[in-house]
C-alpha cells in the first residue's frame, strides 16, 4: 500500500514528497529528514531568497510606467485580477437573471412574441485568457504531433525518407515564430476569407504558428525512436511475417513511444514558449495579448500585471511539462526507464 | 528426400579485402523428427547458420530446402528461440504468446487460440506468470515464454540458438529435461545450437561440430544411441556416453588445434592461413 503509494507519487512527479510519507510510516527519521530538507527545504529556501533579492532590486529601479513592481505589487494584482474574475461572472449571473425575467414577462404580456436570448458578452477574465492560451496551445501541439509522429515512424523506418527530409527539417527547425507569423497570417487571411464567430482567424494563425515551431522535437525523436528499435524486435514481427501495419501498431510505436513521448514533451515545451509570441503578434485573446495590452495600456499597475502573467506562464509551463512527463513515464516499459 | 537440407551453403560479411567468410560448404540434411544439436566453439558461426535456417538471413552461395522447397524468407513454420529471448518487454508475458499465436490462427476462433496460448503456456510452467511483463521474470522463465511462443506457432521445425546459453548451471539444467520431454510429446524436429557438450548429448539424437570459422564447414555426425530418457546422473558410469564424449572432444581439440599452433607462429611465418 505505501509503496504503491511511492510509485504513484514518483510517477506524477511528487516524488519530493515521499519522505515526508516515508518519515510518518516510521522509516529511519535521520535519513528523512535529511531528505526532506534536500528535497522541499533547500527549494523553499532558494525561492525566499529569490524573493528577497528581486525586492530589493526592484526598489530600486524606476521607469516610465513607476518603479520595478516588487512581490507585494504582484501579490496585490493577482487579487485585483481574481476580483476582476469574480466581478465578470457575478455581472454574468445578472445578466442572464434578468433577461430571464424580461422574456418572462414578455412572455406574459404577448405569448406569440418569440423570447430574446443573447449571450453575455463581458470584457474576457485573465482566466478566460489562459484557457484560451491553453486550447490554442494545444490545438497547435495536436496539428505538430499528427503530422509529426506518423512522418517521424515513416523516416525512422526507410532511411532513403530520412535523408530526404533531413535538410529540410534542419533548416525549419530554428526558425523563429516571429518569423513564421507574417507568412501564416497571410496565407490563412487569403484561405480563410469569411471567418466564423467560433473560430477566429487569430485563433487560427497562433495555433498554426505554434504547431510550425514545435513540430520538429517530436518529428525528430519519433524517427531516431524508431530507427534505433532493437533489431530483434523487429526479427520477431519477420519471423512472424506480421503485416506492415500489424508491424507498425505492435512492434514499431509500442517499443518507440518512449521516444515519442519524450519528443512530444519537447514540443509542448517549444509551443508554449513561441504561443505568447504569436498570440501578442496575432492578437489572438490570451496571455500573449494580455501581455501585450498591459504594455500598451502602461498604467501604473501595468508592470506587476506582467509579472502576474510572466509567472502564470511558467507555472503553467511547468505543469505542462509534469503532465507530460508522467505520461512518458506511464508509457515507458522497463521501470529503469525515466 | 531429407526434411531440412542445406547444400552447400557459405555465408559471409563484408566486401573485397574486409570481407570475412563466416560458413564454407555448409552441407547438412535432417530428419523429420530428429533431434540434431550443432557444437561448435564460440565464434564459429553458430548464429548465422541458425539465422540462415531461419531466413533471417540469405546464404551467399548454396541453397536452404525445407520439405524440398527452398528458404525464401523467415516464417511461421520455423520457430526460433534465440539466446537473448527476444521478448517484447511491453507485453506481458500472455501478450508475447499472444501475438505469434493471433497472427499464425488468426483463422480460429478467440476461445480456441487463448486454449493454444494457455496450453503451451502450461507446457513450460508458467501458469502462475500469465500476466507478468518479462523484465519481472528471471531469465530462465523468460526462455521459458520464448519457448512457448515458438512452440505455440506449431512450427515445423524448432531452432533453439543457445537458448541456455545465459543461464545459471541450475536452471539450465532443469530446462534441459523440460526440452526433452516437450520435445518427446511434441514430436517437433529440433535443431540445438550449443557449445555444451553434455547438454549435446544429453538431448540429442545426432551431434555435428561445427569447425572453427571463419570458412566454418561442418565435422563428421556423432550418433547419440544413449535410450532415452537419459539422465545425466548415469551418464558418469555409462561407457558409451564416456566414449563418445570423448570422441567429440578429441575431435574438437585436434580440428582446433593446428589453428592455435599457427596462431602462435603466425608473426614469424608472416602469413597463416590465407
Amino acid at each position: 500500500m505505501k509503496n504503491k503509494l511511492i510509485r504513484v507519487l514518483s510517477i506524477a512527479g511528487f516524488g519530493w514528497f515521499t519522505p515526508v510519507i516515508r518519515l510518518a510510516t516510521g522509516e529511519d527519521a535521520n535519513e528523512q529528514i535529511r531528505e526532506i530538507l534536500l528535497r522541499i527545504g533547500v527549494p523553499v529556501m532558494t525561492f525566499a531568497i529569490f524573493l528577497l533579492v528581486w525586492n530589493g532590486a526592484a526598489a530600486g529601479i524606476e521607469t516610465n510606467l513607476g518603479r520595478v513592481p516588487g512581490p507585494a505589487q504582484v501579490l496585490e494584482q493577482v487579487r485585483s485580477l481574481a476580483h476582476e474574475y469574480k466581478e465578470e461572472r457575478r455581472k454574468e449571473v445578472e445578466f442572464y437573471k434578468i433577461q430571464a425575467e424580461k422574456n418572462a414577462a414578455k412572455l406574459a404580456a404577448n405569448p406569440s412574441e418569440p423570447a430574446k436570448n443573447r449571450k453575455f458578452t463581458g470584457k474576457p477574465t485573465y482566466l478566460d485568457q489562459i484557457f484560451t492560451s491553453l486550447r490554442t496551445v494545444f490545438t497547435g501541439f495536436l496539428i505538430a504531433s499528427v503530422i509529426a509522429v506518423p512522418l517521424g515512424i515513416l523516416c525512422g523506418l526507410s532511411r532513403t525518407l530520412s535523408m530526404a527530409l533531413t535538410p529540410l527539417i534542419q533548416i525549419f527547425k530554428p526558425v523563429s515564430p516571429v518569423a513564421w507569423l507574417p507568412i501564416v497570417t497571410m496565407i490563412v487571411s487569403s484561405i480563410y476569407v469569411v471567418p466564423r464567430e467560433w473560430l477566429p482567424k487569430s485563433y487560427i494563425i497562433s495555433s498554426v504558428t505554434v504547431s510550425l515551431c514545435c513540430l520538429w522535437p517530436s518529428l525528430i525523436n519519433t524517427s531516431l525512436g524508431v530507427a534505433s528499435i532493437d533489431k530483434d524486435y523487429l526479427n520477431v514481427a519477420r519471423v512472424l511475417k506480421l503485416g506492415f501495419f500489424n508491424k507498425i501498431f505492435k512492434i514499431v510505436i509500442p517499443s518507440s513511444l518512449p521516444y515519442i513521448f519524450a519528443g512530444l514533451r519537447i514540443s509542448l515545451g517549444v509551443g508554449w514558449i513561441v504561443l505568447i509570441a504569436s498570440e501578442m503578434l496575432s492578437q489572438n485573446p490570451g496571455l500573449g495579448k494580455f501581455v501585450w495590452d498591459e504594455f500598451q495600456n502602461g498604467s501604473s499597475q501595468s508592470l506587476a500585471r506582467i509579472m502576474v502573467a510572466v509567472f502564470t506562464i511558467g507555472i503553467i509551463g511547468f505543469i505542462l511539462d509534469r503532465v507530460m512527463v508522467t505520461l512518458h513515464s506511464l508509457v515507458s516499459y522497463t521501470p529503469e526507464t525515466h | 528426400m531429407a526434411f531440412l537440407e542445406l547444400k552447400n551453403v557459405s555465408k559471409g560479411y563484408g566486401h573485397g579485402s574486409e570481407r570475412v567468410d563466416v560458413l564454407k560448404n555448409i552441407n547438412l540434411s535432417i530428419e523429420e523428427g530428429e533431434f540434431l544439436a550443432i557444437l561448435g566453439f564460440s565464434g564459429s558461426g553458430k548464429t548465422t547458420l541458425i539465422s540462415l535456417i531461419s531466413g533471417l538471413l540469405a546464404p551467399d552461395e548454396g541453397e536452404i530446402l525445407l520439405r524440398g522447397k527452398p528458404i525464401t524468407g523467415p516464417g511461421p513454420d520455423r520457430g526460433v528461440v534465440f539466446q537473448n529471448y527476444s521478448l517484447l518487454p511491453w507485453l506481458t508475458v500472455h501478450g508475447n504468446v499472444a501475438l505469434a499465436v493471433d497472427q499464425v490462427f488468426s483463422d480460429q476462433s478467440k476461445t480456441e487460440r487463448e486454449e493454444r496460448i494457455m496450453k503451451y503456456l502450461r507446457m513450460v510452467n508458467l501458469a502462475a506468470a500469465v500476466y507478468k511483463r518479462p523484465h519481472e521474470l528471471s531469465g530462465g522463465m523468460r526462455q521459458r515464454v520464448s519457448v512457448a511462443r515458438a512452440l505455440a506457432m506449431n512450427p515445423d521445425i524448432l531452432l533453439l540458438d543457445e537458448p541456455l546459453g545465459a543461464l545459471d548451471a541450475l536452471t539450465r539444467s532443469s530446462l534441459q529435461i523440460e526440452i526433452e520431454k516437450i520435445w518427446r510429446t511434441e514430436k517437433k524436429t529440433v535443431v540445438l545450437i550449443t557449445n555444451d557438450i553434455d547438454e549435446a548429448i544429453l538431448l540429442a539424437d545426432r551431434i555435428v561440430p561445427l569447425n572453427p570459422g571463419p570458412r566454418a564447414t561442418l565435422g563428421p555426425d556423432f550418433q547419440v544411441e544413449i535410450p532415452r530418457p537419459r539422465d545425466k546422473k548415469t551418464f558418469n558410469t555409462d561407457e558409451s556416453y564416456k566414449k563418445l564424449r570423448n570422441g567429440i572432444t578429441k575431435y574438437l581439440l585436434n580440428i582446433r588445434k593446428p589453428r592455435v599452433v599457427c596462431e602462435e607462429t603466425a608473426s614469424e611465418r608472416g602469413v597463416c592461413y590465407a
